[in-house]
């Protein structure tokens, strides 16, 4: 173990965290379920009107993407809580740091790329243009690993508590909400002829803070609820 | 000022002192309250755009800049016990933190109301308005995670890192709002010249220190019931007066 | 000084004793629960020392 290099450990790390959710694939797929329900449920509250959905549409997406991130984060570490093998984590030679960047990268393999590769189809359920369904996809692939990044601290922090899912969402969708103002607004901006370049920027900004800072952060955390 | 101010970082000695010190906090906050809105209502004259209902800022401006001005101090303290591993540090900060969501929903509370006559509806998702509610969300948040860790050290760390994420999250928050409200078409507020009357800005200024004294009476007498809590174990406290004598207060 | 009018406040009362108003209520709840926090925990380590006393 101990020639293991950052990137091997790395590798090692996501490789195994795909394969145990292999195992249970239905924690997986009922994340991506409960995304397609909360973007399908928008329209029956609100009504058809084909032009209000698509104004509505990002907004709707986005929205429900948030929830269905928080809704898995609680799996981040929880497993691995429970049976002992974070504490031992806790101890591994190498960068705590590293580890836990693996086990983000695992868990939005696994909940947000389904949700990124889902929403073209959901855009078109509400109208959205070709271009809007493009940069959607776009603003997704950028922002949705933001929120896993974020979300991993609120998930750490949060270890084995009672209020479960719920808590993190209280903790984390206000941090959160950055990514959504800037995800929605670069489709209303191809939507009405401006750049989408500021939102972009701001977006890819965001997630490289957010991948500096958040697995040290929430290696920090870990090591808090630990103790 | 040759103080030991450590002598302070311990809770049995900072129990007694903060004791003493309400007072000095409490009644000058009530007298200026009283002071302020007496300029506030009495000297300040009607605005010529506003009417009345501007005087509503002389209890929303303090209570906003206060609110977020408290998250900032918790959120300082909180570090402070995180890094240096002193208790005390962080009670104070989970003693601010109710005053504070508290603070924050006042600001929106007034703000609404102070909306509603001024632009026509209860809630203008004004980029202010919007970040104080983030704010509150934040506070809710750093409230409900510390009590749900029963750990008294595990939930002092956790709400630490949890108030300083928060912290430096504000500036961003608050800059994507007021980015986000400007694209919809935000109001701003207005008087009826740029430079505010005197009689204004004195009464503002006299309500703002007010309910910072408010703020710190609060604070103190909370903390020494937190402190209290913590250190009900140790032998300072088992003889205090208060517990040996029967206090009712 | 009319105190119809100064209460009527031009025809914004409601915003502004309503402001004034929940403002004021906050303060004296939380003053009563700050001072009721306290007034519990006096008891409870009464209690503590009570029956630390008798064993």
């Amino acid at each position: 173990m101990n020639q293991l290099s950052l990137f091997g450990l790395l590798g090692l790390v996501i490789r195994r965290d795909l394969l145990l959710a292999m195992r249970r694939r239905a924690d997986v797929l009922t994340t991506l379920v409960f995304f397609v329900m909360v973007v399908s449920l928008f329209p029956l509250g609100v009504g058809p009107e084909p032009e209000m959905l698509r104004k509505m549409a990002a907004g709707v997406v986005w929205v429900a993407a948030l929830l269905a991130s928080m809704l898995s984060l609680a799996r981040m570490f929880s497993a691995d809580y429970l049976d002992g093998t974070l504490e031992q984590m806790l101890l591994v030679p190498q960068s705590l740091s590293v580890l836990v960047l693996g086990k983000i990268v695992a868990h939005w393999m696994l909940s947000g790329l389904p949700l990124v590769l889902m929403a073209p189809v959901l855009g078109l359920q509400f109208g959205m243009s070709f271009q809007g369904l493009w940069v959607l996809v776009i603003v997704l692939l950028l922002g949705t690993p933001v929120l896993s990044m974020i979300g991993a601290i609120g998930a750490a922090l949060t270890l084995g508590l009672r209020g479960g899912g719920v808590l993190v969402s209280l903790l984390v969708l206000p941090l959160c909400i950055p990514v959504l103002i800037f995800g929605t607004g670069a489709v209303d901006a191809v939507n009405t002829g401006m750049s989408i370049t500021p939102h972009v920027a701001l977006l890819g900004a965001m997630f490289l803070l957010a991948l500096v800072f958040s697995p040290w952060v929430t290696a920090q955390a870990l090591r808090i609820s630990m103790e | 000022m040759a103080i030991n101010w450590f002598k302070y970082a311990a809770p049995a000695t900072f129990y007694g002192l903060a004791g003493k010190m309400i007072p000095y906090f409490a009644w000058p906050a009530a007298i200026l309250f009283a002071a302020g809105i007496y300029i506030g209502f009495f000297v300040a004259p009607t605005d010529a755009v506003q009417s009345e209902a501007y005087r509503i800022i002389f209890i929303h401006v303090p209570v906003s800049i206060l609110s977020m001005f408290i998250y900032l101090v918790m959120a300082g303290y909180a570090a402070l016990g995180l890094i240096f591993n002193t208790r005390l540090s962080s009670m104070m900060a989970t003693a601010l933190a109710p005053t504070g969501a508290l603070f924050a929903f006042v600001a929106l509370w007034t703000g609404a109301l102070w909306g509603k006559p001024m632009w026509g509806a209860w809630w203008v998702w004004d980029a202010r308005l919007t970040s104080e509610l983030i704010l509150l969300f934040l506070y809710l948040g750093f409230i409900a995670l510390q009590a749900s860790i029963d750990d008294p050290r595990r939930a002092d760390r956790a709400g630490a890192l949890l108030a300083i994420v928060g912290s430096v999250n504000v500036p961003i928050i608050y800059f994507s709002v007021k980015w986000w409200n400007t694209l919809h078409q935000g109001s701003t507020i207005k008087f009826s010249d740029t430079s505010m009357h005197i009689a204004m800005k004195q009464a503002l200024f006299v309500m703002l220190a007010a309910c910072w004294l408010y703020v710190i009476a609060v604070t103190l007498v909370r903390v020494r019931s937190i402190i209290l809590e913590r250190e009900r174990n140790t032998q300072w406290v088992s003889e205090l007066e208060e517990i040996r004598a029967g206090e009712q207060l | 000084m009319n105190w119809a009018e100064f209460f009527a406040m031009k025809g914004y009362g409601l915003y502004v004793w309503g402001s004034y108003g929940m403002v004021l209520s906050v303060f004296v709840i939380e003053i009563m629960l700050v001072r009721h926090k306290r007034k519990i925990t006096l008891q409870q380590l009464r209690l503590m020392r009570d029956a630390g006393d008798s064993q």
